[in-house]
């Protein structure tokens, strides 16, 4: 098990591009006076970011250039997105992908 | 805190508080009961893309922003830089802004240094479990917001270091581990969703970052369509309740429309 420190200054530059947001209006009173588009893009860039990277990270292979793959894994993220919205519960949503994926390949398929 | 204990106790009475703070804990319990398998998750996806496990500890005490934390590790496995990944993550958290808006008119009067600590862990469940708190007894609570911090952070920073632990045992790619990251992904991005214009940003990310991707690279298409899908979203004629209705700025300690994605966000799962 590795025990390098590569990534932690990682951690604090994440932490940087996150803190502003959850402390700004509680620190600087005032500061939280967007012009109503500005707010309404800051709570659409949640779903956008994370729904982009789902995308990539399932249907884009990791080498370059980036080749589309179709097998198992978009079947069971949108599996995973099915049983979400009926459950509202993230934890089923992922077993239930990471099972589709685990059969799928004992049956060697995918 | 047990002089602000003190002060607050004088302006209401101290059953009430009592009740809601049973409440609370009772609410911090059930988050703790999903916040510690996902954060196993986590620790598998950091496990894959070859955090070791001091950086996966010092992603989820530091930084403390899972969904943000998952598309780190899946950056950093597909060899993104750390300028893309610090873009995503503002992104991801930008919403925090809201939190931090409707919180502060209840932490106003706490002093500076408290305000300063406190921010660090206004996630999606401290936020939702701490103003359902403050509402209940219409008065700031430290104690309470501590309890509703602590309902997150403890179970998301040991489920971590314990899903990396234990996914080093086994065979990640065999159990179809491997797709637990897009796939929390996927479900966080619609637990996020609460009207049209959500669906529609959403939607329209993932239609800019996949054929950019192929075209200039996964991490240039994550960036574009993080940063396109909003204003697609926003193009979208507005629907009741739905985003954009946004009031951050009266400092009520309401934020109008914002409680259906922040508390579908927390059902979901993630800091």
């Amino acid at each position: 098990m590795s025990l390098s420190l590569g990534l932690v200054p990682l951690a604090f530059l994440m932490w940087l591009a996150t803190y502003p947001s959850r402390a700004l209006p509680m620190l600087a009173p005032g500061i939280e006076h967007l012009p109503p588009r500005a707010v309404a893009y800051l709570r659409l860039s949640g779903p956008s970011a994370l729904a982009a990277l789902a995308a990539v990270n399932c249907l884009l292979t990791s080498d370059k250039p980036a080749r589309l793959l179709l097998g198992i894994e978009p079947v069971a993220v949108a599996v995973c997105v099915v049983v979400v919205w009926r459950t509202r519960r993230l934890l089923p949503g992922v077993v239930a992908a990471v099972a589709v994926v685990a059969v799928a390949r004992a049956a060697g398929i995918g | 805190m047990s002089g602000e204990m003190a002060a607050a106790a004088e302006e209401r009475p101290p059953e009430a508080v009592a009740d809601s703070r049973r409440k609370l804990v009772g609410d911090g319990m059930a988050i703790a009961a999903y916040a510690f398998p996902v954060g196993l998750v986590f620790g598998l996806a950091a496990l894959q893309a070859h955090y070791s496990l001091i950086d996966v500890v010092a992603n989820s005490v530091v930084a403390f922003a899972g969904g943000a934390q998952f598309a780190a590790a899946g950056m950093v496995k597909d060899g993104a830089s750390w300028l893309a990944i610090a873009g995503v993550t503002l992104l991801v958290n930008a919403r925090h802004l809201l939190y931090s808006a409707a919180t502060g008119p209840y932490t106003a009067a706490r002093s500076r240094k408290e305000r300063v600590l406190m921010a660090h862990f206004l996630t999606d469940e401290t936020f939702a479990l701490s103003l359902a708190h403050f509402r209940r007894i219409r008065a700031f609570d430290a104690p309470g917001y501590w309890i509703a911090a602590m309902a997150i952070f403890i179970p998301w920073t040991t489920g971590s270091a314990l899903g990396y632990v234990a996914g080093g045992a086994v065979d990640v790619n065999r159990l179809g581990l491997d797709v637990a990251f897009p796939a929390a992904m996927a479900g966080l991005s619609l637990g996020m969703v609460s009207g049209r214009r959500d669906v529609a940003a959403a939607l329209g990310a993932v239609a800019v970052a996949v054929p950019l991707g192929l075209a200039a690279g996964a991490s240039v298409g994550l960036v574009a369509g993080a940063i396109v899908g909003p204003l697609i979203g926003l193009a979208m004629p507005e629907a009741g309740g739905g985003a954009g209705t946004v009031d951050a700025a009266a400092g009520t300690g309401s934020v109008d429309g914002a409680g259906p994605a922040h508390e579908r966000a927390s059902e979901a799962g993630l800091p």
